[in-house]
């Protein structure tokens, strides 16, 4: 167990949730780097194991029934074996979190100014005076008019899209180091989803955090990060740059993620190409690779699809990939087979 | 906020004048869709004695051949400026307000209604702290330690609480505590507070805990539900987020939105608890204002049960209202509505 360089490190980070009908294995042995100032987009389908991985990051699984392993470094600092207390005082401050729908993320019986003051003063000690200062400093930083008055509204007077603002002023009241944002636009009007997503890079850049964006949508990840992480099953299954996914992806799962997503440079008429079937149980997860029974190019590598769990391998500089299918198959897939069908309008 | 007071108030009045309204037509209106005449209205203010003539002078002269509306304005007017009964044979008093005349025992039934006040007061507000405090936090631990041995017993001797009648329970301390053992007193005792607080106390010690025992229960059952409930909301987990401690998550987030339903259940047991506790007063032997309506209704003293009716009404719409406006203060989102 060597202490990594990296700023965030995952080491082969499995969660699993013991329950009634059997072991949930939400989180199966996942690795990734994170640096200080870049931004991670970690994407797929729900139940893939997002969630979970950020709330464990977070420490929130301690506690509960969940079984952790592996290795999580922040900073030098192994947080899986770490106290319950310790991970405590990290989170806020030097780790925070935004959430999904800031309406039922947020206390309904509180102002935001009083949330984003409680934040503030669990890991400094000021008066409540200078807190309130400073929520008001955060309010107007995330770009909330007239931050003095509205510090004192609650929740439910806020706009979705206030809303999300006044959550990562309260997410970043204590200059967090790691910024993960859990489908951050996704409960919001598309007009506003591009505001957040901007503010949200401002931010980072003024706050130079590491960011992780969970999300199902590709156009979000597009924006903003640096790599792009292909959650499937629990498991990483496409690992590379923003580039890597976008212009060359060789997992037929990314494939169907892009071929999901909508494009205006698309035809109208033309068909969406949805992924058949549904994502997998955790419970009992298909035999070899969790995607074959999906896949359509099952038949292409070689029987091993449903005996044998694929390797992530790197298949050119950084750009790992847990397919059968050898690279240049893949490569060849892609440049004349699927590339061509999501072009052509 | 201003407006939504005012919106309550003016609803609490509106209900008060309705429960007058039926509480009036229980008694002056349904006897004679049940054939009563005006002579027979008239009766229950003579004695047994009074000859048909007599009935049917003061029958006239109490107003009862007068239009219904006309009775009950005649009612409610007493109730503000006082009344005075004419039955022909005598003239009686009732001053303001007057919540109507016992002629069974000749005095108006609102002195002898504050008398007992006190009592039924002192029952219900010690109860319900004991059964408050006791309930939320057996509620809170249960929930928190869902599934442990505590959990389990709790919610077992809660089952217990809210199955057991009172005259089973009270009887049964009585016996153990009182006469067994000799540490709590025997019952039947009232000593006002502003005589002697300790012995105030002493006296009520059992009704005190056997009243709890009964609501404790239930509310240690609703309390563990809105934990439980509570403490899976989102908004939970980004307390967690921030970074709190788990003793703060708890208390400032998860029992202070999980204790909104139980504030609102809280006033009204409150308010019916003043309107008379029957059982525990009875088993107890308490002159409180529930052993009062038991007394009117064994004795068929008609006045008596309307006063005691209208009373406990005003105590419930005045606890709804109180209520109301605890909510509001309580959940920030209600003052919109």
């Amino acid at each position: 167990m060597s202490t990594p360089t990296s700023f965030l490190e995952l080491r082969d980070l499995r969660i699993h949730f013991p329950t009634d009908d059997g072991l949930v294995k939400s989180v199966d042995g996942l690795s990734y780097k994170l640096e200080r100032g870049k931004t991670l987009g970690i994407v797929g389908e729900s139940g893939s194991g997002k969630s979970v991985t950020s709330l464990g990051i977070l420490g929130l699984h301690k506690g509960t029934r969940a079984k952790i392993s592996g290795e999580i470094w922040l900073d030098g600092e192994e947080l899986v074996s770490a106290s319950a207390e310790h991970v405590r005082r990290l989170r806020g401050k030097k780790m925070a979190m935004i959430f999904q729908d800031p309406l039922s993320a947020m206390h309904p019986f509180y102002t935001v100014g009083q949330q984003i003051i409680e934040a503030y003063r669990i890991h400094h000690k000021v008066s409540k005076k200078v807190a309130r200062k400073h929520a008001i400093d955060m309010l107007g930083r995330v770009g909330i008019p007239q931050p003095e008055r509205r510090v004192d509204s609650y929740p439910h007077e806020f706009s979705g899209g206030m809303r999300q603002r006044a959550m990562i002023a309260m997410a970043l009241s204590c200059d967090p180091e790691l910024l993960i944002a859990d489908e951050p636009t996704t409960a919001l009007d598309v007009t506003v989803q591009a505001q957040i997503l901007d503010l949200m890079r401002d931010l980072q850049r003024d706050f130079n955090a590491a960011l992780i964006i969970i999300t199902h949508d590709l156009g979000v990840v597009a924006e903003l990060s640096d790599d792009i992480l292909v959650m499937y099953g629990g498991k990483c299954i496409e690992y590379g740059t923003a580039e890597d996914i976008f212009e060359r992806p060789e997992h037929p799962y990314t494939w169907g993620l892009l071929g999901s997503m909508p494009r205006l440079d698309r035809e109208p008429t033309e068909r969406l190409l949805p992924i058949k079937g549904n994502p997998p149980s955790l419970i009992n997860v298909p035999s070899g690779c969790a995607f074959h029974p999906r896949c359509a190019f099952e038949g292409r590598t070689g029987g091993k699809a449903d005996t044998e769990v694929p390797a992530l391998l790197e298949s050119s500089g950084g750009h790992l990939v847990r397919c059968h299918m050898p690279p240049e198959l893949r490569r060849d897939i892609w440049e004349n087979e699927i590339k061509p069908s999501l072009e052509s309008s | 906020m201003v407006t939504y007071i005012i919106r309550r108030l003016i609803g609490a009045l509106l209900m008060l004048a309705i429960v007058s309204m039926v509480t009036f037509s229980i008694f002056f209106v349904v006897p004679r869709m049940a054939g009563a005449t005006s002579e027979d209205f008239a009766n229950r203010y003579l004695g047994k004695a009074a000859t048909a003539e007599m009935a049917a002078v003061a029958a006239e002269k109490l107003g009862f051949n007068d239009p219904v509306p006309v009775q009950y304005g005649r009612w409610i007017k007493g109730v503000f400026a006082g009344a005075e009964y004419d039955t022909g044979a005598s003239i009686e008093q009732c001053p303001a307000p007057c919540f109507g005349y016992s002629f069974v025992k000749r005095q108006p039934v609102w002195p002898e209604l504050v008398d007992r006040i006190p009592v039924t007061l002192s029952l219900a507000v010690g109860a319900s702290v004991i059964w408050l405090i006791g309930g939320v936090a057996v509620g809170v631990l249960s929930a928190l330690k869902r599934g442990s041995f505590f959990d389990r017993a709790a919610m077992s001797v809660a089952l217990a609480g809210v199955s057991l009648p009172i005259f089973f329970t009270g009887i049964v301390s009585l016996v153990v505590f009182s006469y067994g053992m000799g540490i709590t007193a025997p019952g039947g005792a009232y000593t006002p507070f502003e005589e002697n607080p300790a012995e105030w106390a002493y006296n009520l010690l059992l009704p005190w805990i056997t009243l709890a025992f009964l609501y404790a229960a239930s509310y240690a059952r609703l309390t563990r539900a809105g934990m439980l409930e509570t403490m899976g909301e989102d908004y939970i987990r980004t307390a967690r987020a921030k970074g709190l401690p788990e003793s703060t998550v708890i208390s400032r987030h998860g029992l202070r939105a999980a204790l909104t339903p139980i504030v609102t259940i809280f006033g009204l047991d409150l308010g019916l608890l003043l309107g008379g506790a029957v059982l525990t007063e009875s088993t107890f032997s308490l002159k409180g204002i529930g052993d009062y309506a038991v007394q009117a209704i064994m004795t068929n003293d008609l006045p008596k049960i309307m006063g005691v009716t209208m009373v406990a009404a005003l105590f419930v719409v005045v606890a709804s209202l109180i209520v109301d406006l605890l909510y509001a203060v309580v959940d920030p989102r209600v003052r919109l509505g």
